[in-house]
């Protein structure tokens, strides 16, 4: 029958009265699509932060063992802040000192793979990804036989007198910051490689046509053109780098601890979660003001 | 004065390859340091060359263990945050209702949390509700960070697609399944594709969310966090050496099978990654 | 047994005209179609013509299901399809950038529609049909492997292999080049002939709808402004805007005061003409007295009119050649400018800008139009449009 109807030279079907339009079925769609994934969402990443909130305000006297309670606790903040505020300015700088280091190096290497790289553009691209399709930590502990004090690199160093003779690496905040620098800079490079990819190449042969030194022409249209990538590039990198404390723990010492680190400690050693959680918090919201102002200054709002 | 010209000409990309260089540098490293016979347990300077670790991959077993539970976790985490992040994708793109933008805010906001906040969210939670961790809390953890990569990874696919190829496919007889299974689906799986080959790598490799959620499950990243402490076996970097070079197999693979796959297989990464800018 | 059931529902089909029934689609406030009526004869060729955004395209697509109308009925035979889902339809569509499918190799692609009705054997009829639009050999390529030509081609045999009972065609010629253009043109009318499906063609392009449909309808805005045959459509345009839209023309502002016999007087700019009263679609009040550029023809003095020709005196301020014709802007007394093609015969010679001339026509060839109120100025087509004019050579 169905079949029947699917033949198109049998129209004598007049008869037949057109099909109720299924537009209750079709409007409940989306939200059936949307409901599982939506709903893990919220049960395990929405719900899970008003818990955390709940947490930061708990009486701070209590312990795993004997059982929280919720006693809006608001000096669990400035504890928090009293206790640990080198660690919060110490994660921001490391991570600033970091991304300025890796746009000074992710721009030319997105540019170059855009721009410049012609028909080794993809397997340029490949060697971006490629340190993520290995493991983190592993690749982080590399870097530890790199700067190791017996290793190649602390020699030739030692040897051209730019480090002592005694002078090291490892365990220092330089070690911290170029560990940041290496884990993030892809996250940093994909977004830019992709808006400086849609650069069309006539523009700037129009810039130098119209007088543009190559300085002027990156200035006044490379760089504004590539902006969304970039500010899309420094979140990505910015973000997790500053929430980060593997390279702190492995790549420096407690001197180097950043606050994740003792937000680490404080949830899986110390078993002190109001103070974790307030952490947490602070961490996030601390985040969130340098996002916020940074976009304003940037002059964008299409990223939030 | 020739000199200066030509380094004017290629400064960039001369950058570039310098900056290339670092990041391949440790994975250089690892892949020798997978021949190394450590002098030490807590040494990690090359000392001397040795097959020992490629014949003996899980001399230690807890290692070996760990890689395994990993590779399940990997799988289930992929397969359910596929399913979850793809039905979503279709949603956005392809219908109109109320509440998206609240569902746009939700699927972006994992991705610009730090990891940290979204793992120590999810203890509180667990420990709060009385939930034993362990395996099941982890795959959950998984499968929450990797969704909002799936959906901004299939969605970008479905976006490029053009709509007038179902509107054809349906002016040709195909009813709705009919044209979901003959023309969405081939069209849209290159995407889908990279979006789980993109969650497996997170998920694999994920520490800092799955060490608040372990418990006492020891996933293969938690095992090298342990380790760096007590003094690492020469079997990780083995490890870290054939997942990279499965890796590359698998891109190599895709870029056998044509211009367009391996550029699907390397869009997947740049729109994840880019993924703030196309979830506003 | 399905064979058997669609020959005995065959027998008993009355005639396969298309008809819209008072056609509406509204988007929010806007009203793309509007309360459309029109019948499309069975085998027909059928062009919609109109400038983009006047609902041709909507239209086209209420046709072949893919947009729901918004009240109104279309009638295949006497079947309402209207709310019918796309593939529940006897009709196909050859879209207009082709959407052929980029998975499947173009064999897949023209058997699709046949796979989808649960025919096994396509084998055999797909390189009929191949060899129709003349692509015999081409079934294992990709589409993106063809030239724009030829997945146009492609898509035109995929639509035409289901024998669908009204075939539309959106814009189907719109990326090819010029000479492409033509020659699909050609083609596609052979292949109508041969087939002998109802097509429903949409096109922005005049001289394409005007060189293949057997009927054209005008639309602007929602509705027809007129539908007829080319040559009806040309000669004798019903509204300023067709008489525009179809090639060019220059109107005169004037006033009718009633027939007076078998001609209609007109004054306009203090001159009188008259226009017979069977050109007339008005004989009362603001008219528009239309002639169109290439039934001018120009003399130097008023004394070369011939008897029964109508006539306008100017200046030349401005001369184009253009190859088969010169086309001249004349400056009239009043100050508006009508223009004036020239065949190029080698018989005249080239007037220079600046010379004294005067214009004058059959009356026979002039047409009266309505005009609104408060219209006043002269309409003239620029004369360097895109197209170039349709029977400048007659």
């Amino acid at each position: 029958m169905t079949a029947l109807a699917h033949v198109p030279t049998t129209s004598g079907q007049s008869a037949v009265p057109p099909p109720a339009p299924r537009r209750g079925r079709r409007r409940l769609l989306p939200y059936l699509l949307l409901l599982p994934g939506a709903a893990w969402l919220f049960l395990f990443f929405a719900l899970p932060l008003l818990q955390l909130a709940a947490a930061s305000l708990y009486d701070p006297s209590g312990s795993l063992s004997t059982g929280y309670s919720l006693t809006w606790a608001f000096g669990n903040y400035p504890d928090a802040l009293q206790a640990y505020w080198p660690h919060f300015v110490r994660s921001f700088v490391y991570s600033a000192i970091a991304l300025v280091i890796a746009l000074l190096m992710g721009y030319p290497l997105a540019y170059g793979i855009a721009q410049k790289a012609g028909r080794w553009k993809n397997l340029l691209l490949v060697c971006v990804v490629a340190p993520m399709f290995t493991s983190f930590l592993v690749r982080t502990l590399a870097w530890k036989t790199i700067l190791s004090d017996n290793g190649w690199l602390v020699g030739l160093l030692r040897d051209v007198h730019l480090l002592g003779a005694d002078g090291r690496l490892l365990a220092t905040p330089f070690a911290v910051v170029l560990g940041l620098t290496y884990n993030f800079l892809p996250f940093l490079v994909l977004p830019l490689y992709a808006s400086l990819e849609r650069l069309d190449p006539r523009l700037l042969e129009a810039a130098s046509d119209l007088y543009a030194s190559s300085w002027a022409a990156f200035r006044r249209v490379t760089l504004p053109l590539s902006m969304p990538g970039l500010i899309a590039g420094t979140l990505l990198f910015f973000i997790p780098a500053t929430g980060d404390y593997i390279n702190a723990e492995l790549l420096g010492t407690p001197n180097e601890y950043m606050i994740g680190n003792v937000i680490d400690s404080a949830f899986l050693v110390r078993l002190d979660y109001p103070q974790g959680a307030a952490l947490s918090f602070l961490l996030m919201a601390a985040i969130l003001a340098v996002v916020f102002l940074y976009l304003r200054r940037a002059g964008t709002e299409e990223v939030l | 004065m020739r000199l200066s010209r030509w380094l004017a000409d290629r400064w960039v990309m001369i950058v570039a390859l310098l900056v290339l260089g670092y990041l391949s540098l440790p994975i250089l490293v690892v892949a020798g340091l997978s021949f190394n016979r450590p002098s030490s347990r807590l040494s990690y300077d090359f000392h001397e060359f040795t097959l020992d670790n490629w014949r003996n991959p899980c001399a230690t077993s807890d290692m070996c263990d760990a890689v395994v539970r990993s590779v399940q976790i990997g799988f289930i985490a992929t397969a359910v945050s596929t399913v979850l992040g793809t039905l979503m994708a279709f949603a956005l793109i392809r219908h109109r209702f109320r509440g998206r933008s609240g569902i746009n805010v939700l699927i972006f906001l994992p991705m610009a949390t730090p990891e940290l906040v979204m793992g120590t969210s999810l203890l509180a939670l667990f420990v709060a509700a009385g939930v034993p961790q362990g395996f099941w809390t982890i795959v959950i953890a998984h499968v929450m960070f990797c969704v909002s990569f799936v959906v901004v990874t299939v969605k970008a696919r479905l976006a490029g697609m053009d709509s007038r190829l179902e509107e054809a496919a349906m002016d040709l007889y195909a009813n709705e399944w009919q044209t979901f299974r003959r023309i969405t689906l081939p069209l849209v799986l290159p995407g889908i594709v990279a979006a789980a080959l993109l969650a497996f790598s997170l998920s694999f490799d994920d520490f800092i969310i799955t060490n608040f959620n372990a418990g006492t499950t020891v996933t293969f990243p938690m095992y090298v966090w342990g380790a760096a402490q007590r003094g690492i076996p020469p079997q990780v970097n083995v490890i870290g050496t054939a997942m990279f070079a499965i890796a590359l197999l698998l891109v190599g693979a895709s870029s056998l099978r044509g211009r367009r796959a391996r550029r699907a297989a390397l869009a997947a990464p740049v729109a994840a990654v880019g993924a703030p800018k196309s979830a506003s | 047994m399905r064979q058997m059931g669609a020959k005995a529902q065959e027998r008993d089909t009355p005639a396969g005209d298309l008809r819209l029934a008072n056609l509406t689609k509204r988007f929010g406030i806007f009203t793309a179609v509007d309360d459309l009526s029109l019948t499309i004869p069975q085998g027909s060729f059928f062009a919609l013509l109109g400038a983009s955004g006047c609902g041709k395209t909507t239209t086209l697509r209420m046709i072949a299901g893919l947009e729901e109308p918004t009240s109104g009925q279309v009638l295949l035979g006497d079947r309402d399809i209207a709310r019918l889902r796309p593939y529940k339809r006897p009709v196909n569509t050859v879209f207009q950038s082709y959407a052929l499918f980029p998975h499947l190799d173009i064999h897949e692609n023209v058997a699709f529609g046949l796979r989808r009705r649960g025919i096994r054997k396509v084998t055999e009829q797909v390189d009929r049909m191949l060899a129709l639009v003349q692509l015999e050999g081409y079934g294992r390529r990709r589409p993106a492997q063809l030239s724009g030509g030829q997945q146009q081609r492609v898509a035109l045999a995929r639509a035409l292999i289901n024998h669908p009972q009204v075939l539309l065609l959106d814009e189907p010629l719109g990326a090819l080049d010029l000479k492409l253009r033509r020659q699909m043109q050609i083609e596609l009318k052979r292949i109508q002939t041969e087939v002998g499906i109802t097509f429903v063609h949409v096109t922005h392009d005049q001289e394409e709808a005007m060189t293949m449909a057997d009927t054209v309808a005008v639309m602007n805005a929602g509705r027809i402004e007129q539908l007829g045959a080319p040559a009806d459509l040309y000669e004798y345009p019903a509204t300023a805007f067709v008489a525009n839209f179809l090639g060019q023309s220059n109107l005169l502002a004037g006033e009718a005061a009633g027939s007076a016999g078998t001609d209609v007087p007109v004054t306009a700019h203090g001159v009188r003409f008259s226009v017979p009263a069977d050109r007339a679609r008005t004989d009362r009040g603001p008219v528009y007295l239309g002639v169109r550029p290439e039934k001018l023809h120009l003399v130097d003095s008023v004394a070369q009119v011939p008897s029964g020709h109508q006539h306008v005196e100017g200046v030349v301020t401005d001369a184009s050649y253009v190859g088969v014709s010169t086309q001249y802007l004349i400056r009239t007394g009043w100050g508006s400018e009508i223009s004036a093609f020239v065949a190029n015969t080698g018989a005249g010679r080239q007037l220079p800008v600046g010379a004294p001339v005067v214009a004058h026509w059959d009356a026979r060839h002039a047409f009266l139009l309505p005009r609104e109120a408060g219209a006043d100025s002269d309409r003239t087509t620029p004369l360097l449009d895109e197209q170039p004019p349709v029977g400048a050579l007659s």
